[in-house]
């Protein structure tokens, strides 16, 4: 174990949503390499609480990489500088003694700041709720093993359900687009043959929830590279086509009726 | 101190149907009392937490017709700490054909919790296990599959059958995901209503009833009452009171504990379960440790130098100087012992100095025996998820280097008492997953708390809050304008601004560390009775010098986490004490609960089923220190009491 | 029961997103989704992943075009005659069946309509990007995917389209490209195009408006594929070649005219 010495901060500080903002300079005068990035803002805090100062706001939780409520822009990059890593398991190893390092919240218009570095995602929850189930009620299920599910499909149904919604592709995307999450969450169920009574009317309102919130994809990429889980953008391209047939699909069903 | 009735106390009944234990939850149901559907839209329940438990609770009971109000601290219900659970979920399926059955799981429950638990319950649970996974199916759950398409199992510790349903290493997240889109469909119908980023601070019982509870926003610091007929808390576990824990940073024990001050007993505080595969603690600043699934331990040797001291990197010790400590003590299990055995035998191997990394705080997992044997590309298929999250924790290659691993602490057994129907000692109070204490004893089996969280939830609440409700159809209930909520909630203003007005020198997290350490010190692993009357003489001093010398900073009127965390940090201290008094109380050893005095010439648990085979439920006086003790006797009519044994 | 403090129920509108000081709790979300009962193809067309669809077929149509074009002007090496011809026999395209020009013209409306198509979508999804980011980043990006390409297709579509204008000032209404006494023959149009290169600073501009038309077509035509919704692992791989491969093809075809011009090989 080894330890870093005079990191130097920018820290964006904002008192709360329609207050405005400034980066604000502090010094972490020593670090252990081993200590997380969040750990090394703890000790700033408990740093500023010993001032008298008011400790810098964020959002955080399980640590270790699952729960998704950690942020953070660092140094121009959503979740920091290693790729398929939340912030949260992020370690100061990946960074030099006397290094300055610049921390912003997600900036998009859907995740207004609520303080300091911590935004409302709150608008992805909204996606969901559209659409982005399953109807089953409690109750009604038939028998797990009734409908054989191929390996394959169940494990890209997985790789797109290991999304833990923490916004990073929205703000990492240069429109602010959603597109990354929406899809991930629509490929999720539409993979999966419990999915297909409502693959299209899902698609088609949760398409449609996403536009009133996020801008749009223009296929940078950015996304991806930005996903702590590493999901494809190949699930955007999944997600347009359905939505494109939702179109059609809906239609014809809606005629019948 | 306190007083012990051995006869049990009148307040715990446990209500279960008076038949057979395999038929109780048939009767139960046969008999309880109904809503109709058309009255259900009559009764408002509020649902305080949005892990399994109460996803799954809020959903089922807003698809009955119920108005369900939901309760988060999170930004968003999906990032309760059941996302966490890594190895998997299990059900009594016997899709594997290996002899598998409802009473096989209810057995392994029951022994596995080294018959501490309730009979009644339990059954109960390996009852839905079974519908639990056709549940998570039909919502689109993508566990793991076999090439023909059928479910696929893998067997867990405590069981001889596999069992356990997985998805990859994040069951609980695609679990917690599935709940949450149950409830995200009800809150987009508008049957549930979200309160975000709202925590509770008060319950309020009014006339002998719960009629609501009181929440502080944590955006805008408003104090506010909620009323309702019925309020389920579905907060989680208090493993956070040791500070390093495998919990999320804001896993508490507030409403729990706001609960337990209000009338709610707290059973079996001292049952905590400690996880041997975690990351050794590697500096002062950590904040938390990370659980390796347990799974490793299929492959990976545990080992320490024999030499006590020896500083020889692990590549340098031949292995004529290593001891393979559990394959040694325990021939049959070896590295597969149970997570209490592992994680004692790592502690005594650290203690005596042959603890190993730098901080001399760890024992190897070593994965090199299993790579000469099975090939590089084998073991790490298995494992690269985990060895990757090792990597980017610790910078050590695992495949190259042993991996250091040590105990941590990692789920409460105990928690608020609950009878049959999930009913706190307080009417119209319930308590469903971790928040209880009921399913589990004195230890839980890998991949049941997943089981518990969503069977309380999703197939047990529903049923059993119905019983409750139905004579209280068109009854007045207290409003949020009774006097009683008015002083709850000047109480709980009081409350967050004296923390603010202390003005002391030391932070929340300060005073969170010194009691983590005396908790993990002399409750944590090994306890004496001793060391738990140290313990109950340091934490009132220390109680005392964090009601004089807190510093919060900030205001009350906006978001304020270190505000937040004062507020958790009284609850655990006042939790911590009742943790030692009911581990000094049950002078026997079982599960979790491991007490030096009581344990045989081979250094393993000797429980004390003459005295000892009751719950032991904790009534609030007013002080800590100062809590009487109940006893619920617990009786064992369908299995038979036995010593656990894994040589 | 009384609930006295029963607080709005915040619908899915974004201006009713809870971040004001008096926070209420979140219900009904989907139940206020707004009924759509426009004309399928403007349904579609009113959210941006139609928006993309949109600009991916006109894209489509486009790439056509410029590849057609740019084959098609290869002619310029076999000589005068040849490249009159073929000027000539495009305006005969159809004929007899139809009367001269109108199948030419027919070609030109789409491309036209194409044209307006694209620049609408563009222009509408860029103010919608705008609002997703109503407050920038205050400090630096660093982008690891996104590429010069991806990022300039606002710019490089605006240089393509006032090249575009200018083109057809010089080749079709020869403003810019006259015989001196105001007189222009568009059927002469190999000559046209000698006159027009042997101009260096014409020559220059258009080699620069056509590489910023490889760069808007190497981001372009691999876009194409995810707005379509066109993937699979198959051919994935495939994508990035295809988009690199035609903006050069195009790119050094058309490049080839006026350095040819200015080398003395044609003219």
């Amino acid at each position: 174990m080894s330890h870093l010495s005079d990191i130097k901060l920018k820290i964006w500080r904002q008192a709360g949503p329609d207050e405005g903002g400034r980066f604000e300079s502090y010094l972490v005068p020593s670090i252990s390499d081993e200590a997380s990035f969040l750990e090394m803002l703890d000790v700033l805090n408990e740093q500023l609480i010993n001032e008298g100062r008011e400790a810098v706001v964020f959002d955080h939780d399980c640590r270790e990489g699952i729960c998704g409520t950690c942020s953070l822009m660092i140094d121009g990059q959503a979740h920091g500088p290693q790729r398929g890593t939340a912030t949260c398991q992020l370690h100061m190893r990946k960074f030099q003694s006397g290094a300055e390092i610049v921390i912003e919240p997600w900036r998009a218009s859907a995740f207004p700041i609520i303080k300091d570095l911590m935004v409302d995602r709150s608008a992805f929850d909204r996606i969901v709720e559209s659409g982005g189930f399953i109807t089953a009620e409690t109750g009604g299920a038939p028998d797990a093993n009734l409908i054989p599910i191929p390996k394959p499909v169940a494990d890209a149904s997985m790789d797109a359900a290991a999304c833990i919604g923490c916004g990073a592709c929205v703000a990492a995307c240069p429109n602010g687009a959603a597109n990354l999450f929406t899809a991930a969450k629509v490929a999720h169920l539409s993979l999966l043959p419990q999915g297909q009574p409502e693959r299209y009317k899902r698609v088609e309102a949760m398409v449609e929830t996403m536009d009133e919130y996020f801008g749009s994809c223009t296929n940078h990429g950015e996304c991806e590279a930005a996903c702590p889980k590493e999901i494809s953008i190949d699930v955007i391209a999944l997600m347009h086509q359905d939505y494109r047939k939702s179109k059609f699909a809906n239609r014809k069903t809606l005629s019948r009726s | 101190m306190s007083t012990t009735t051995l006869a049990g106390s009148e307040k715990l009944q446990s209500k279960a149907p008076a038949v057979a234990v395999p038929e109780m939850w048939e009767t139960f149901k046969s008999d309880m009392k109904l809503v109709n559907p058309n009255n259900k839209r009559k009764f408002k329940i509020i649902v305080v937490g949005t892990g399994l438990a109460g996803a799954s609770a809020a959903a089922t009971l807003a698809e009955l017709g119920y108005q369900v109000d939901a309760f988060t601290f999170h930004d968003s219900p999906r990032r309760a700490h059941s996302i966490a659970a890594q190895g998997g979920i299990n059900g009594a399926k016997n899709y594997k054909g290996d002899g598998d059955s409802v009473h096989r799981l209810f057995y392994d429950t029951i022994k596995g919790g080294d018959f501490r638990a309730r009979e009644s319950n339990v059954h109960r649970l390996a009852e839905v296990s079974v519908d639990i996974i056709d549940q998570m199916v039909a919502q689109g759950v993508p566990f793991a599959r076999e090439y023909g398409g059928l479910l696929d199992n893998r067997s867990f510790g405590g069981a001889q059958v596999s069992r356990t349903f997985y998805a990859r290493g994040q069951t609980g997240q695609q679990l917690l995901i599935g709940a949450y889109q149950q409830m995200a469909r009800q809150i987009g119908l508008g049957n549930v209503r979200l309160w975000n980023r709202s925590e509770l601070v008060d319950t309020v019982t009014i006339d002998g009833r719960c009629a609501g509870i009181v929440t502080r926003d944590l955006v805008t610091g408003e104090v506010m009452s909620h009323a309702a007929h019925a309020v389920v808390l579905c907060t989680g576990g208090y493993g956070n009171v040791f500070f390093l824990s495998t919990n999320a940073m804001n896993c508490n024990v507030t409403a729990a504990w706001r609960a337990h001050r209000n009338g709610a007993f707290f059973a079996n505080p001292c049952y905590t379960q400690i996880h041997p595969t975690c990351i050794p603690q590697a500096d002062d600043t950590q904040s938390k440790l990370t659980l390796m699934s347990e799974s490793l331990r299929n492959d990976g040797r545990v080992w320490v130098p024999k030499e006590i001291g020896d500083e020889r990197s692990p590549a340098d010790i031949p292995e004529g100087d290593r001891d393979y400590y559990l394959e040694r003590l325990y021939p049959s299990f070896g590295n597969l012992a149970p997570r209490d055995i592992s994680s004692r035998t790592a502690k005594r191997a650290v203690d005596k100095g042959q603890g190993v990394g730098p901080l001399k705080n760890g024992v190897y997992l070593d994965f090199s025996a299993a790579i000469a044997r099975l090939g590089y590309d084998t073991v790490w298929e298995r494992y690269s998820n985990l060895f990757e999250m090792y990597e980017r924790i610790t910078g050590e290659n695992p495949t190259k280097v042993p991996m250091r691993i040590y105990p941590a602490s990692h789920y409460t057994m105990g928690g608020l008492w609950v009878d049959y129907e999930l009913m706190t000692t307080v009417p119209g109070l319930y308590a469903a997953g971790e928040a209880n204490f009921s399913d589990h004893g004195a230890n839980r089996l890998g991949a049941s708390a997943l089981m518990q969280g969503l069977s309380d939830g999703y197939f047990v609440l529903p049923y059993t809050i119905g019983n409750y409700l139905a004579p209280l159809l068109n009854k007045p209930t207290p409003g949020v304008d009774h006097p009683e909520f008015k002083a709850a909630e000047t109480a709980a203003r009081q409350r967050y601004q004296g923390y603010l007005d202390i003005k002391g020198t030391r932070s929340p997290d300060h005073f969170h560390r010194e009691l983590g350490k005396i908790i993990w010190d002399y409750c944590g692993m090994e306890r004496t009775e001793q060391g738990l009357e140290k313990a109950l003489s340091e934490l009132p001093a220390l109680y005392d010098e964090f009601q004089k010398d807190l510093r919060v900073t900030g205001n009350g009127e906006s978001t304020n986490q270190t505000l937040e965390k004062a507020g958790r940090v009284d609850d655990f201290f006042q939790l911590g004490m009742l943790m030692c008094r009911d581990a000094l109380e049950r002078k026997e050893s079982c599960g979790g609960h491991f007490r030096s005095e009581y344990q045989d010439d081979e250094g393993e648990a000797l429980r004390d089923d003459e005295n000892f085979a009751h719950v032991a439920a904790w009534e609030w006086t007013g002080d800590p220190m100062q809590s009487t003790r109940n006893v619920e006797p617990l009786d064992f009519t369908t299995v038979h009491l036995a010593t656990r044994s894994y040589k | 029961m009384a609930d006295t403090q029963a607080p709005t129920i915040s619908s899915a509108n974004p201006s009713a997103n809870p971040s004001v000081n008096r926070r209420g709790p979140v219900t009904g979300t989907a139940a206020t989704a707004k009924k759509r009962k426009k004309f399928f193809l403007l349904d579609l067309y009113g959210t941006a992943v139609g928006k993309k669809y949109v600009m991916a077929i006109t894209g489509i149509a486009m790439m056509g075009f410029v590849l057609s074009h740019m084959i098609g002007n290869l002619k310029m090496y076999l000589g005068e005659e040849d490249i009159n011809h073929y000027a000539e026999f495009l305006t005969r395209l159809g004929y007899p069946l139809a009367p001269e020009n109108v199948v030419l013209w027919i070609m030109r409306a789409g491309l036209i309509g194409a044209l307006l198509l694209h620049l609408h979508a563009a222009y509408s999804l860029t103010v919608m990007n705008r609002q997703a980011r109503s407050v920038k980043y205050q400090s630096a990006r660093d982008y690891q995917i996104a590429n010069f390409a991806s990022r300039s297709m606002r710019l490089t579509g605006i240089t393509v389209l006032l090249f575009l204008v200018w083109h057809l000032l010089d080749f079709t209404f020869g403003v810019t490209n006259t015989l001196g006494d105001g007189d222009f023959d568009k059927h002469q149009v190999y000559d046209n195009v000698v006159r027009s290169f042997e101009r260096v600073p014409v020559s220059a501009f258009y080699i620069l408006a056509n590489l910023a038309l490889g760069v808007h077509l190497y981001h372009g035509a691999w876009s194409i594929f995810q707005s379509l919704g066109w993937n699979s692992p198959r051919f994935n791989q495939w994508r990035r070649m295809f988009a690199t491969a035609f903006a050069a093809i195009v790119v050094v075809g058309n490049v080839s005219f006026p350095v040819a011009v200015l080398a003395g090989i044609v003219g």
